[in-house]
């Protein structure tokens, strides 16, 4: 018999080992491995990692973790770190999460502009025109990507296009656009959905 | 220096704030800012740090350490990272209290079901302004518009794209 405990997921974590709470330094290895690895989108290496290799969350805590992260300003990932960190070991994991995810990258991306800015020749400048144009495919294949949730919705496609225009056409700033643009998409959308 | 670095926060600090449904959407305003309100560097090159930032490991918001470099060295770096990730990282440690309560709260789903349509018309805004100022040859267009469809076809992994494009470039056909 199963004893009654005030944690249901106690008993699904007992099946396997528990993994013991993160220590701050734990948390810095850990998302600096990530940082180093993930090339081109960190999300689904991140769910490995936290999830399945380190278990430092079951996945319907992950999956509720990245909801709030996905909800809040700021990138998914570093919130993600920041949460993580915090919850296991308050500011000082944060700290050590958020900084462990950053610094590799942070190194690697300034010695590539560096090398970008000393060595100008014309081979070079040629690759790297092929280098941002693959770049701005990829952009583009994102965008298609999530617009197709869209289809069919003719008022998320008119407030989109209103976004696009606003932005990428007449050049308006982003803080005034999203103040009068934002509270008509969420009026419209829970209209529309209601 | 010291404005410089002001300025620099002020900026991606905004940004932080501003960066609903994650870093793509605020490229258009981030190229704004640093091309045609502070004439930093041209559109080209803004897209050419995005580039770089792709190539390198990490989150993809890596192209805010290359400005931050770009203009003002190793204290741009550090100054416009503490400005791009803080605000946010801050808000997310204040949240984390509120959301247990919040996240099932019908006007959460609401408000996160009226941020959809933004976050696409930004990255779509995102996505045509970056092709603008990368694609000044007609090999150059062929790239992105090549790289986009087999991306959004396939599930190859967007590196071999980068590497590809880069390759293509090197030849120096059509450019």
């Amino acid at each position: 018999m199963n004893q009654p405990t005030s944690d249901p997921l106690a008993g699904h974590q007992a099946a396997t080992a528990p993994a013991p709470v993160p220590t701050v330094r734990g948390l810095f290895l850990g998302f600096l491995g990530l940082g180093l690895i993930g090339f081109g989108g960190v999300l689904p290496l991140a769910r490995r990692m936290i999830v399945e290799q380190r278990r430092w969350l079951s996945a319907d805590e992950f999956t509720e973790l990245l909801g709030l992260c996905q909800f809040l300003p700021g990138g998914n990932i570093i919130n993600l770190s920041v949460a993580i960190g915090m919850r296991f070991r308050g500011v000082p994991g944060a700290l050590a999460a958020v900084l462990g995810l950053i610094t590799a990258p942070t190194i690697i991306v300034v010695m590539l502009g560096m090398f970008y800015q000393r060595f100008d020749n014309l081979y070079l400048r040629h690759m790297f025109a092929g280098l941002a144009a693959g770049a701005a495919g990829l952009l583009v294949a994102t965008a298609l990507k999530m617009a197709m949730p869209l289809r069919g919705r003719p008022l998320a496609i008119l407030i989109a296009t209103a976004f696009f225009f606003a932005i990428a056409i007449l050049r308006f700033p982003l803080l005034p656009t999203m103040l009068v643009l934002v509270p008509l998409s969420i009026v419209a959308t829970a209209r529309w959905s209601a | 220096m010291i404005p410089l670095l002001l300025t620099l926060a002020a900026i991606f600090a905004e940004l932080s704030l501003l960066a609903f449904g994650g870093g793509n959407t605020i490229l258009p305003e981030m190229q704004r800012q640093v091309v045609e309100v502070h004439h930093w560097m041209s559109a080209q090159d803004f897209s050419a740090m995005f580039a770089l930032a792709q190539a390198a490991p990490g989150p993809n918001m890596m192209v805010v350490t290359l400005v931050g470099w770009r203009v003002a060295g190793w204290w741009g770096v550090l100054v416009s990272s503490l400005a791009k990730f803080g605000p946010s990282s801050l808000l997310t440690v204040l949240a984390l209290h509120g959301w247990q309560r919040f996240k099932d709260a019908p006007l959460r789903r609401t408000i996160q079901a009226g941020l959809v349509p933004m976050t696409v018309g930004l990255v779509a805004a995102s996505a045509s302004l970056i092709a603008a100022a990368s694609d000044h040859a007609w090999i150059l267009a062929a790239i992105t518009a090549l790289c986009a469809l087999t991306t959004f076809r396939t599930r190859i992994h967007p590196l071999w794209m980068l590497a590809a494009g880069a390759l293509v470039g090197l030849s120096g056909i059509g450019q």
